[in-house]
């Protein structure tokens, strides 16, 4: 019992302090990598709330494959810093974090004034294949059939629109476009056509 | 434990994905956030799956995580088409909708 709120507040401090490090760092790079760390501690406390097979897939999928995708496209966009909203006087940058805290007062108040009597127990009584994979596939495939399907029809449809945004449309952005026009003014001052470091800047 | 500490851990993560999401500018940093708050509520699915003592709180959660990859991948679809047409990479630039 003691070893389990020990490894609960050590792994609810490592996952605040991650969560904190994606919103505060400036280097996106740095975000992943705190978000990272969140998942992780985050998989710690599905193991404790006897969710085996979801830590699992939380460690496999988020923690390794979509953070992949996230640090290839910081590498291909450009991890550049930005600079600070409040910076610009903005209205939303200064109330934000004093909306969020008073949604996490909001959200306080309501869970611990809610007349929902389990959240004081440790839970149910649970045998050892609660959360085991060979439950989840059972539910999967008989209660959650339909759910089952549209999760790998949306997967589908998430791959093909991503092919679609991502490519490069060569005929279209011609048309579009057309070709990079530079006047005589420019090129005395010694201006070329838009450089795509406008735009990111950073490494490509 | 009892299930209130995941419930009130997973409000605070939360709150600060919401903050995240109303304070940064870069698209990419903002998907970041927005995977704290559905992770959160992913902690939250899955105190309340072993508060009753069903896994179908597993179920959802595990739908929730195939809803963000998706999410992910047309986020940074949209970022990756951004920057290929040399627009800044700055939510605060993308104030019109237009093919």
């Amino acid at each position: 019992m003691l070893f389990e709120q020990i490894l609960f507040f050590l792994a609810g401090l490592v996952a605040v302090a991650g969560a904190l490090g994606v919103v505060l760092l400036r280097n996106p790079f740095q975000s992943v990598l705190a978000l990272v760390s969140h998942l992780i501690a985050l998989a710690v406390l599905f193991l404790l709330l006897r969710a085996a097979f979801i830590a699992a897939a939380q460690v496999v999928i988020y923690a390794s494959a979509v953070m992949v995708l996230y640090v290839f496209v910081v590498a291909y966009v450009g991890g550049s810093d930005e600079p600070l909203r409040r910076d610009e006087g903005g209205v939303v940058g200064s109330v934000g974090p004093l909306f969020a805290l008073a949604l996490f007062a909001e959200l306080a108040i309501a869970i611990v004034g809610s007349s929902l009597t389990g959240l004081d127990s440790t839970g149910a009584e649970v045998g050892p294949a609660f959360g085991s994979p060979g439950q989840i596939g059972e539910l999967l495939l008989t209660q959650f059939l339909l759910p089952f399907e549209a999760a790998s029809f949306l997967l589908l449809i998430a791959a093909v629109g991503a092919v679609v945004l991502a490519r490069k449309r060569r005929g279209l952005e011609e048309s579009e476009e057309g070709p990079p026009t530079v006047s005589v003014g420019e090129l005395a001052r010694g201006k070329g056509p838009a450089q795509p470091d406008a735009a990111g800047g950073g490494q490509q | 434990m009892s299930a209130i500490w995941f419930v009130v851990l997973s409000a605070f993560i939360f709150c600060i994905g919401a903050a995240g999401v109303l304070t940064r500018r870069s698209p990419l940093v903002i998907l970041l956030c927005l995977e704290l708050m559905l992770n959160a509520g992913n902690l939250a699915l899955i105190a309340f799956a072993r508060m009753h003592g069903n896994g179908e709180g597993q179920i959802f959660a595990l739908i929730v995580l195939v809803v963000a990859a998706c999410e992910v991948v047309v986020g940074l679809g949209i970022v990756v088409a951004m920057y290929r047409r040399r627009l800044p990479i700055d939510v605060d630039a993308m104030s019109e909708l237009r093919g």
